[in-house]
């Protein structure tokens, strides 16, 4: 894009630095944006308004406060398991990252099987949760913890076959092709405005929305964090910049599934009509949009719907979601075979 | 294992179900049972009530309120304050709405001494029983989201809420704690426009009412996680001494304002006492909703026809109260609440005994939690209803 020709390492180095920039960024846009303003006005209330313009530097404010706080270790915790657990999601966070696409050749790693790996790899937060619900010795963590890997066993599914439709649809697993194939493609001999997937996958939208609300543990299904119940779920006993790391691994792994579901079903960086070195730059912001489109989505849900109750989830997923994304395999096959 | 005999029935019972719990969990899958302590500190006792619990996974198989953690001594207390202190006192049991927890004791005063309030006065009381009633009531229609995970059912009870606590402020001078009923009558007349502002805000709580029944009652979640969760048969409503909404949501038709003669100014209005046949969470939920209705409705009425005159009888400027035994009770938010009052001829109380709705109604919950999922635990403890203060006075 630049011309310039990079060394490995120095590739290596600014991949990493883009990730690890993108992800706290991710983390406070969607939290300024949703969590401080968007509930405020639908709960007919301001939000933060005293630090900086509108109340834009709360996040970093309220970031200084936890990194001052005291690192406290429950008194019979298992002190390296305890430490480890918040880099643990944090890790799964980062990895989600590598395979986004943001533009025709902006992207970390145009893996072949990206869909594949990004569906791996965001699953790999719940040994951290495990990890941290088991060595906080409270029973609230426990519970939430356990409440957190039985629902990944049961969301995991639908999300997975919610995305087999689009794959089916696309040809490919890489995410760059997924875009490509959207990009390219026409509906009905009319290639205006290419084939966004969320109109021929509606029913794979959905799913993946609702899949990803569990996913991402947001309120219909919010079981593990239930504060009303559980106090704060996995996360009662971390204070400090621990509870900051899950934190921003919450509202990064948001942005991470926002714009997976961004790239699968609306298109990715693709804007009708922006070809060539421009896609490029314009990409990113394109994107960005429709991130926020999608967490618009799955936060709007967050603020108004009361929780399931973790029987009710699993029932809700197994005799309703799988069935309906294995039926949509199937009309996707049917589909592709016939056209 | 060694422990000692439980005292009463119930307790054998649990224990046994206990010791079965246990017996059966470790026959089949090998581990042993949890305890669980809900509270002091937690976010659904919502004060410092604490549970304890027995899990087996996350079903409840014993538990156990223990209340005490803010027992603030009132009873003893009110032995060496005059009446007039009492007043103050009494403010803060219930102090979700605290207006209708100085009446009954008032009107216990009175019915010692003998005096009778003017009817003005006797309105004006109903009118703010009935807005305290609102004003305990709107929070709970939104504090049943947040126990349940909705979020902002309860900023939108907080926003109604305060025009109704604005109105009483304006009138009596204090937000919470009014401290506006006399022996003999009212501290103060209504301000001017008071009654035209009244009347904005009764149509604020409508709307407010309105919100909810979409918000909430309307949500097929909201009814999953509420229908058919602590179901209270009439009963067992009945022999735990419940009363109030909760009672009433268990089909029992029962209602002070309406089944007792008192000289407030319910016997002036129509109002409907709403029943349901669930004795779920979600009747009971549903049966405050249109309870806050009903309330505005009698304001309404009320305010059309509130009497001109005096606010206040002749009484002496010191009181005494002449020597006898009184009991009153009213239907407050919470459900029945009464004052057994003695006096000896002094200025205060020799001695009373505070009946609070609250305390009964979480009597029930050791039977009402066995066999319950976690989640619901927190259902059940929000559609009960409790005020701590009305629990450990």
């Amino acid at each position: 894009m630049l011309g310039l020709e990079l060394a490995y390492w120095q590739q290596a180095l600014i991949k990493v630095g883009a990730v690890m920039t993108v992800i706290p960024l991710g983390a406070l846009i969607l939290g300024y944006v949703f969590l401080l303003k968007m509930m405020s006005h639908m709960q007919s209330r301001l939000g933060p308004m005293e630090a900086g313009p509108h109340g834009t530097l709360q996040l970093l404010a309220d970031a200084g406060k936890f990194l001052q706080k005291e690192d406290i270790f429950p008194a019979r915790s298992d002190r390296t398991v305890f430490a480890l657990a918040p880099v643990v999601v944090m890790v799964s966070t980062f990895l989600l990252y590598l395979v986004i696409p943001a533009g025709p050749r902006l992207i970390v790693e145009d893996l072949d099987t990206g869909v594949f790996f990004a569906l791996a790899v965001g699953s790999l937060s719940v040994i951290g949760v495990l990890m941290a619900g088991w060595a906080s010795a409270s029973k609230y963590s426990l519970l939430g913890a356990l409440r957190a890997a039985g629902q990944l066993i049961a969301y995991e599914l639908p999300l997975v076959l919610a995305v087999v439709g689009v794959v089916v649809q696309a040809g490919t697993l890489s995410l760059q092709g997924i875009v490509h194939a959207q990009a390219d493609g026409e509906m009905f001999g009319f290639g205006g405005i290419g084939n966004p997937y969320v109109i021929t996958q509606f029913v794979g939208f959905l799913l993946f929305m609702v899949a990803s609300q569990a996913e991402l543990t947001q309120t219909p299904f919010d079981m593990p964090v239930a504060e009303s119940e559980l106090v704060a779920g996995y996360m009662t006993e971390y204070t400090g910049f621990r509870f900051l790391f899950f934190f921003m691994a919450e509202f990064g792994s948001a942005f991470a599934l926002s714009a997976i579901a961004a790239t699968l079903f609306l298109g990715g960086w693709y804007l009708p009509g922006v070809n060539g070195d421009l896609a490029d730059y314009l990409g990113p912001l394109v994107l960005g949009g429709k991130i926020m489109f999608v967490a618009f989505l799955i936060f709007w849900f967050r603020f108004t719907y009361p929780r399931f109750r973790e029987d009710q989830l699993q029932t809700f997923a197994w005799k309703y979601l799988i069935p309906l994304s294995l039926m949509n395999i199937v009309a996707t096959g049917i589909l592709k075979v016939v056209f | 294992m060694t422990t000692t005999a439980p005292a009463s029935e119930w307790q054998q019972a649990a224990y046994i179900a206990g010791q079965a719990a246990d017996g059966r969990v470790n026959i089949e899958i090998e581990t042993e049972g949890m305890s669980l302590n809900i509270g002091p500190q937690h976010p659904a006792t919502h004060g410092t009530l604490r549970i304890v619990v027995r899990l087996d996974g996350e079903q409840v198989v014993w538990a156990e309120p223990v209340c005490g953690y803010m027992h603030r001594g009132y009873e003893k207390l009110l032995e060496v304050r005059t009446y007039p202190q009492v007043n103050t006192l009494v403010n803060r049991i219930d102090w979700m709405s605290s207006f209708a927890n100085e009446v009954p004791f008032i009107l216990a005063a009175e019915q010692l001494m003998g005096v009778e309030a003017p009817e003005r006065a006797q309105w004006i009381r109903t009118i703010f029983f009935e807005m305290s009633r609102i004003a305990n009531l709107t929070l709970f229609l939104g504090d049943m989201g947040v126990q349940l995970g909705a979020l902002t059912p309860v900023f939108y009870a907080f926003r109604d809420r305060e025009h109704v606590l604005n109105l009483i402020e304006s009138a009596t001078g204090g937000r919470f704690h009014p401290n506006y009923d006399r022996v003999g009558g009212l501290k103060e007349d209504l301000p001017k426009g008071w009654v035209d502002e009244c009347k904005g805000v009764m149509r604020r709580v409508r709307d407010f009412c309105d919100q909810m029944e979409d918000l909430l009652v309307g949500n097929e979640i909201f009814q999953t996680r509420t229908r058919g969760i602590g179901v209270i048969t009439p009963a067992v409503a009945l022999s735990y001494g419940l009363s109030g909404a909760n009672l009433r949501a268990s089909g029992v038709d029962w209602d002070l304002r309406r089944d007792e003669d008192s000289p407030l100014a319910w016997k002036h209005t129509e109002f409907k006492v709403w029943t349901h046949p669930d004795g779920d969470s979600f009747a009971r939920y549903w049966v405050r909703l249109q309870e806050v209705r009903e309330s505005a409705s009698i304001i309404d009425q009320l305010l059309d026809g509130i009497p001109a005159g005096p606010i206040m009888a002749k009484v002496p400027r010191i009181i005494k109260v002449p020597a006898g035994e009184a009991w009153c009770h009213t239907e407050n938010p919470l459900g029945e609440m009464g004052y057994y009052v003695i006096s000896q001829g002094g200025l205060g109380p020799f001695r009373c005994k505070v009946r609070t709705a609250s305390f009964n109604n979480i009597s029930i919950l050791p039977w009402l939690l066995r066999g319950v999922y976690v989640p619901d635990v927190i259902t059940i403890l929000a559609s009960l209803y409790f005020i701590l203060g009305d629990i450990d006075r």
